[in-house]
């Protein structure tokens, strides 16, 4: 899916210029893009943190149950589902470990809620086997984790980007993996609703990541309306219980889930199973069981991608940008282009499935892709494998649990070296320079 | 109500003698258990108990962890999960919140609950949510071909303790008790008339349930500890092992040395996590 944007990235970071209101409606014209726009009045704003984002999208998103256990920095998630839950009939529990969240989320998507829980390093590392498990038993749920600096124990208050490899592969055997990235407190938002709908849609966990400037920064919110963003539901089974098949397989999707308590008795297992559920050592099953499992998501790539491309078109270098780097690659991109410098901005919001097609594109157009990452290389492997060594791709690490500076970004576009930790007084911009 | 008594009680196309075939899947046989192992017999006990209590299947939940013992659910016609090893309490947490009508009984082995499981055995004890946990206790590691456990006595061989076992071990029942359970017992697969009893006690309670039902595995167990046949080690373990709670009132300290109690071992009621859930909802919506 190819995107245009307006109002979901941040404002701070676009040139707007009011052109008119009344009682209904704001028009604003867009410089970077030169288009107006018009946005209705009305909406309940928020200046919320991502961490509350997340669960306003979460709840808008119909989930209801929530199990965790705290962790720096996505502790805020967990403390606003502790408030709100209750109030809307939802449930809230506080596990003994992440383990245990995972697991509770994973049971109570089986009794038929929508369900999440979220974590930082340590946790999402707990939680890999139950991700393995609602890979494998094919059950909904999001889990969210907000990004702290590892390994291990870390500096838990300092942002970073380095699980986004562990997203892909973190738990055991070939599994589908889907992971979205927001790069603003709206996104945060917008993303959760659509981690639950891909949920949905794919019977299969979906994975949040964003980074610590993501959960804690506070930005203008808008809450969408009911209605106003399409919710996908669960599909429930139709036929009679008796011959209800958890995992058969029709027209290349699996079956719906039925819930627990409703009449369907039915088994669930993560052992390989025939589409009866039951356990299954037949060889040829378990090939063709675990290449469907992949095949589920990789086959529905292009509806699952989401990327943003700013000044893309006519591009001699490219940045490849995902979470808050991709804040300050935005500003470093517009700043390079009002010197007329030719370079463009890919941002996915779609992790993985990696957008190869959009990274190969760019790749044929531009002569050096730059990647951006809070980590000592992560991503920047997979954006040298799309590429297919069309161009010259180079990445900018830093791990000192400070953004990537655009002045960084700059840097590397025009050539100069690039300090991954030191940056001198000279080059540190005023924080009035990136409002503009 | 007794056992007998709710029997009687029940409508259901019963056929004498008890026709198990009602509740299995019958498909999914045969079983993976060896010859002699006691998971069978406790299975058994488990569906008489089930059907006294007059809970309709689609109203109970089987929800077992990784070992010979999880895979009861399976051949079992209920809304049943196998989860992951150790996990199956936290999976059976999520289901009874998202649907509190419905009877949970977690499956689960000595290692599954004590060990790796540990940790969600103990809070699940301290929330008292209304769940029967069952630990089919067999001192060892069956599955993966007979390491020691939580539960393997002092002195006792596993593929794991080539010497002798020098760790002390956990004696499920005081755990369950020490960590909050409002419903303890103890029984044994030999005992399965009285073991059917104690499991029909403990479906019916309301709270956490936590039943360590002593079980044999002479593959491993019983070869590995010179306990010659399957019957060798029922005697031994289980029947000259225990005394029952009755018995016991009549017996000298001296006398019951050595031996463990069968029975109901601790019952008392406290709130319910779901019903405290409920009004803590209605708490917060301001009712």
């Amino acid at each position: 899916m190819r995107l245009k944007m307006p109002g979901l990235c941040n404002p701070g970071l676009s040139s707007v210029k009011l052109i008119a209101q009344n009682a209904n409606y704001i028009k604003l014209y867009k410089h970077d893009r030169g288009e107006f726009m018009t946005i209705k009045k009305g909406k309940q704003k928020k200046f919320i943190q991502g961490n509350e984002a997340c669960v306003e999208g979460a709840l808008y998103a119909g989930c209801r149950f929530y199990a965790g256990y705290p962790i720096t920095p996505s502790t805020e998630i967990m403390e606003v589902m502790a408030a709100k839950l209750p109030k809307m009939g939802g449930v809230f529990i506080q596990m003994e470990d992440e383990i245990a969240s995972v697991s509770a989320i994973v049971g109570a998507a089986l009794g038929g809620m929508k369900s999440m829980t979220a974590t930082s390093g340590p946790g999402f590392s707990l939680m890999q086997e139950g991700i393995g498990y609602a890979c494998m038993a094919e059950v909904p749920c999001v889990i969210v984790d907000v990004m702290r600096s590892g390994p291990s124990t870390g500096y838990p208050t300092g942002p970073s980007q380095s699980d986004v490899m562990q997203a892909k592969w973190g738990t055991h055997g070939d599994h589908p993996a889907i992971t979205l990235s927001p790069s603003s407190v709206q996104e945060a938002l917008h993303e959760t609703i659509r981690a639950f709908n891909l949920s949905e849609t794919y019977r299969t966990p979906v994975l949040i990541l964003y980074d610590e400037v993501i959960g804690h920064m506070r930005e203008a919110v808008t809450l969408p309306e009911p209605g106003e963003i399409e919710v996908i539901e669960r599909a429930k089974p139709t036929c009679p219980p008796s011959e209800y098949k958890p995992y058969e397989v029709k027209n290349g999707k699996v079956a719906p889930l039925a819930a627990y308590g409703e009449g369907y008795r039915f088994h669930v297992t993560a052992l390989y199973h025939a589409p009866d559920g039951f356990p299954s050592g037949n060889t040829k099953l378990i090939q063709e069981s675990n290449e469907r499992l992949v095949k589920k998501v990789y086959d529905n790539r292009e509806t699952i991608w989401k990327n943003e491309e700013f000044y893309l078109d006519d591009a001699e270098i490219g940045v490849f940008a995902y979470g808050v780097c991709a804040k300050s690659a935005k500003f470093a991109v517009k700043e390079l282009r009002s010197k007329g410098i030719k370079v463009g901005l890919l941002r996915p919001l779609t992790l993985w499935p990696f957008p190869d097609d959009a990274v190969e594109e760019m790749a044929k157009q531009v002569k050096t892709i730059i990647v951006p990452e809070m980590n000592l290389g992560q991503i920047v492997h997979e954006v040298q494998r799309a590429s297919r060594g069309r161009c010259e791709v180079r990445g900018i690490f830093r791990v000192d649990t400070d953004p990537i500076h655009p002045k960084q970004i700059m840097n590397a576009i025009l050539g100069k070296p690039v300090d991954a930790t030191v940056i001198p007084a000279e080059v540190m911009i005023a924080r009035d320079m990136i409002d503009g | 109500m007794s056992t007998q008594a709710a029997i009687a009680t029940v409508p259901y196309k019963e056929k004498k003698p008890f026709d198990y075939s009602y509740y299995m899947r019958k498909g999914k046989f045969p079983h993976i258990w060896c010859p002699g192992c006691g998971h069978g017999i406790v299975m058994k006990s488990l569906l008489r108990a089930i059907h006294a209590s007059g809970l309709p299947q689609d109203d109970i939940a089987l929800v077992s962890g990784i070992g010979c013992s999880s895979r009861t659910p399976g051949y079992l016609d209920f809304n049943t999960l196998h989860t992951l090893h150790g996990r199956a309490i936290a999976y059976a947490t999520g289901i009874k919140l998202a649907k509190p009508k419905l009877k949970i009984i977690v499956i689960t082995g000595d290692g599954d609950a004590l060990a790796i499981g540990g940790n969600h055995f103990i809070h699940a004890c301290r929330r008292n949510m209304d769940m029967a946990i069952l630990v089919y206790n067999n001192y060892i590691y069956g599955m993966t071909s007979g390491q020691s456990s939580p539960t393997t006595p002092q002195g006792m061989i596993a593929t794991t303790a080539r010497y002798g076992s020098i760790e002390p071990t956990f004696d499920t029942c005081n755990l369950a008790q020490a960590a909050g359970a409002t419903f303890v017992a103890r029984g044994t697969a030999y005992h399965c008339q009285e073991l059917e009893k104690t499991l029909y006690d403990a479906i019916m309670h309301k709270g956490t349930a936590v039943v360590d039902i002593l079980d044999s595995c002479p593959t491993y167990y019983g070869r590995f500890n010179k306990m010659k046949s399957a019957s060798e080690m029922m005697e031994k373990v289980e029947k000259e092992g225990t005394v029952s709670v009755a018995q016991a009132a009549k017996m000298t300290p001296e006398q019951l040395q050595g031996k463990l109690l069968r029975g109901v071992l601790h019952k008392v009621e406290r709130p319910e996590y779901c019903e405290e859930y409920e009004k803590l909802m209605a708490k917060a919506q301001g009712k």
